[in-house]
């Protein structure tokens, strides 16, 4: 809780304590492997999202964690302590399940205690930390209540007050916003943001939504078939994927399969000055790193380029168009909004912006 | 919507049929029980005369207590079974779950005649269980409780009405939500405190339903008595039986036929408050 204090901006490095270690962690259900060769650490006092597909493994990672499953190989360490090997009920772990799980016979407060309540706690002391659980997530209110008379929202509150309760060293989510709209889904993230940073505990955070874990997290862990793509925070894995798969499942980008030769890449109708060697390349370039010409100063390393509009999608602040260089070659570009546009129109961008990706 | 005629038509049948097989000789027997027999004929005499033997002569109130006895025997002892079974079964029989399921329920198929004369098989003085006692020589003559006795009867009901217990509480259990038996093990309970706090709790109507199908029919049954309980595990169906047969007073089997009408819907009344009570949707 300390660090979490001291650093409130939660720039995490390498340096930092690892609280918890997957070793070559893989497991298989049968025939099929559901995850393969896992490798990661995650920093005491971190946000860390697994993101993926579904299908990828991420929920695996969290119940391997949790210790509703036992990995195949490799192993979980938790502060220097083998962690797989313990039996769920003593890690100190706890989960906010993505369907929330709350049990239907006990009150919300019921609910909220029954981990202090198994172990044992007194019962002054249970009520003092359950109130003050409840008082986080603004659900005093509703201590009385029965799980099913109340809405999804509030349900998520208790699932999460019921985890934080226990002060354990690692909470685990598994999904737990994906059940809520879109209202309630933005503020419940605000809330959860601010709450890990109240604590300080480290969040272990699954999710689908690419925008979700950017907004949220310290560090992302992209997942795909089972197998770590790339984990960095999420303004390094925006600027820099590493593979064509996370340039595209991350944000929204231009994909450019083309060639460098003697130092230029060349892709379809586009040119532009690399240093890479020579042979078949991926770029990623963003929609946002092409302007129209008219509106940029053009330093040196600028490509240029001439395309017709396709279409053009308003969205407020900013417009999408998808313009056709040439020979069906289509480009996504994000323009500030700046009214309707027909015809051809010159654009530019930086060479720096189109990021060499792997397949 | 559908015309009048037609709601008419197909409302019909049912309600002849429950008015004529059911409501009638409810009626009917409620109406016997006020009645008499005098001298081999049945006086439609209004009075409470059967109500008041029923109560006064120990005989009739000691079999109606050893009936519930028995009943509540078999309750516990089904329950006893099939509750581990259905548990075992919901929660640990993974690949096994199937097979296992078709054993508990094939029972059901067999007449519950052919289960009686099995036991009568099994337990008697010549039967298969005295004779492997003896083979052992763990006894040197015949073990007699055994057979013809109160035991012989719970024993018997027990193996009837196991698959009934277990039946509900099975689907009680297939009900529960495994993450929240996961849940409760996230937040530190171990197996027996996950049973005791979640699983037991939120399998009560189950249980429930299962129990009061065990005493119920437990109670109304008078062939196991018939086959293995002899005259000291006589039952209160074989006393109405036999005033309906060959004692031939109508009214005062009718009266006893009223009051266990009345325990089992009392019961039955009982078990679905409780039962609403417990459950959690």
């Amino acid at each position: 809780m300390s660090s979490a204090a001291a650093n409130p901006q939660h720039q995490v490095s390498a340096a930092r304590e690892a609280l918890l270690e997957l070793r070559g962690v893989a497991k298989r259900f049968g025939a099929r492997e559901v995850l393969k060769n896992i490798s990661l650490n995650i920093a005491s006092g971190e946000f860390l999202t697994l993101l993926g597909e579904s299908g990828s493994g991420k929920t695996t990672v969290l119940r391997l964690v949790a210790g509703f499953e036992q990995p195949s190989a490799g192993e979980i360490w938790m502060r220097g302590q083998r962690l797989d090997t313990l039996p769920a009920y003593k890690r100190r772990v706890n989960t906010v399940f993505q369907h929330y799980a709350l049990f239907p016979h006990l009150s919300v407060r019921e609910n909220v205690a029954y981990g202090l309540r198994v172990q044992k706690t007194s019962a002054t002391e249970i009520g003092g930390r359950v109130d003050e659980s409840l008082r986080m997530v603004k659900m005093q209110e509703f201590a009385a209540s029965r799980p099913s008379k109340l809405s999804g929202g509030q349900q998520q509150r208790v699932a999460l007050s019921r985890a934080i309760v226990n002060r354990p060293l690692l909470l685990l989510l598994d999904e737990p916003l994906s059940a809520l709209d879109a209202n309630l889904r933005k503020q419940m993230q605000s809330e959860l943001k601010a709450l890990q940073r109240e604590l300080g505990i480290t969040f272990l955070f699954v999710t689908h939504d690419q925008e979700e874990a950017m907004a949220l997290s310290d560090r992302i862990a992209l997942l795909r078939n089972g197998a770590l793509e790339q984990v960095a925070s999420p303004r390094e894995i925006y600027a820099h994927p590493a593979t064509a798969y996370t340039a595209q499942f991350i944000g929204q980008t231009n994909l450019l399969r083309g060639e460098i030769l003697d130092g230029r890449a060349k892709c379809g109708a586009l040119q532009w000055p690399t240093d890479g060697p020579s042979g078949a390349a991926i770029f990623s370039l963003r929609p946002e790193a092409i302007r129209l010409a008219s509106d940029a100063v053009a330093p040196p390393g600028t490509a240029r380029f001439r395309a017709a509009l396709q279409q053009q999608f308003f969205s407020g602040a900013s417009e999408l168009l998808e313009v056709d260089c040439g020979g069906g070659q289509l480009l996504r570009v994000r323009i500030p909004a700046r009214g309707p546009l027909s015809g051809e129109h010159e654009f530019v961008f930086s060479a720096a912006e189109a990021i060499r990706v792997q397949e | 919507m559908y015309s009048r005629a037609y709601k008419t038509l197909v409302s019909l049948p049912p309600l002849l049929w429950v008015g004529l097989f059911l409501l009638l000789p409810y009626a009917l027997m409620f109406a016997h029980s006020f009645w008499a027999v005098h001298e081999g004929v049945l006086v439609h005499q209004w009075n409470l005369h059967n109500y008041v033997t029923l109560f006064s002569k120990p005989v009739y109130l000691g079999v109606l207590l050893r009936t519930m006895r028995i009943a509540a025997s078999v309750t516990l002892c089904s329950l006893l079974l099939g509750y581990p079974l259905a548990y075992y079964l919901s929660f640990h029989a993974r690949a096994r779950k199937e097979l296992l399921y078709q054993l508990v329920i094939v029972p059901l198929w067999v007449s519950y005649l052919v289960r009686g004369y099995a036991w009568k098989t099994i337990l008697g003085s010549e039967g298969v269980l005295n004779g492997f006692m003896q083979y052992l020589h763990f006894t040197h003559a015949p073990v007699a409780f055994l057979l013809y006795s109160p035991f012989a009867v719970v024993l018997m009901l027990t193996h009837i009405y196991t698959p009934f217990v277990f039946l509900p509480i099975y689907a009680a259990l297939e009900h529960i939500p495994r993450p929240l038996v996961e849940a409760s093990h996230d937040l530190g309970a171990g197996s027996v405190q996950t049973f005791l706090r979640v699983i037991l709790p939120l399998s009560i109507p189950g249980l429930l339903a299962g129990a009061t199908f065990a005493f119920v029919l437990s109670l109304g049954d008078f062939l196991a008595p018939l086959l293995v309980g002899g005259a000291s595990g006589t039952m209160i169906a074989n006393v109405v039986q036999s005033l309906f047969g060959a004692a031939y007073d109508l009214p005062l089997g009718a009266a006893i036929s009223v009051c266990i009408l009345i325990i089992t819907i009392s019961l039955l009344f009982l078990s679905e408050r409780l039962e609403k009570r417990w459950s959690f949707k």
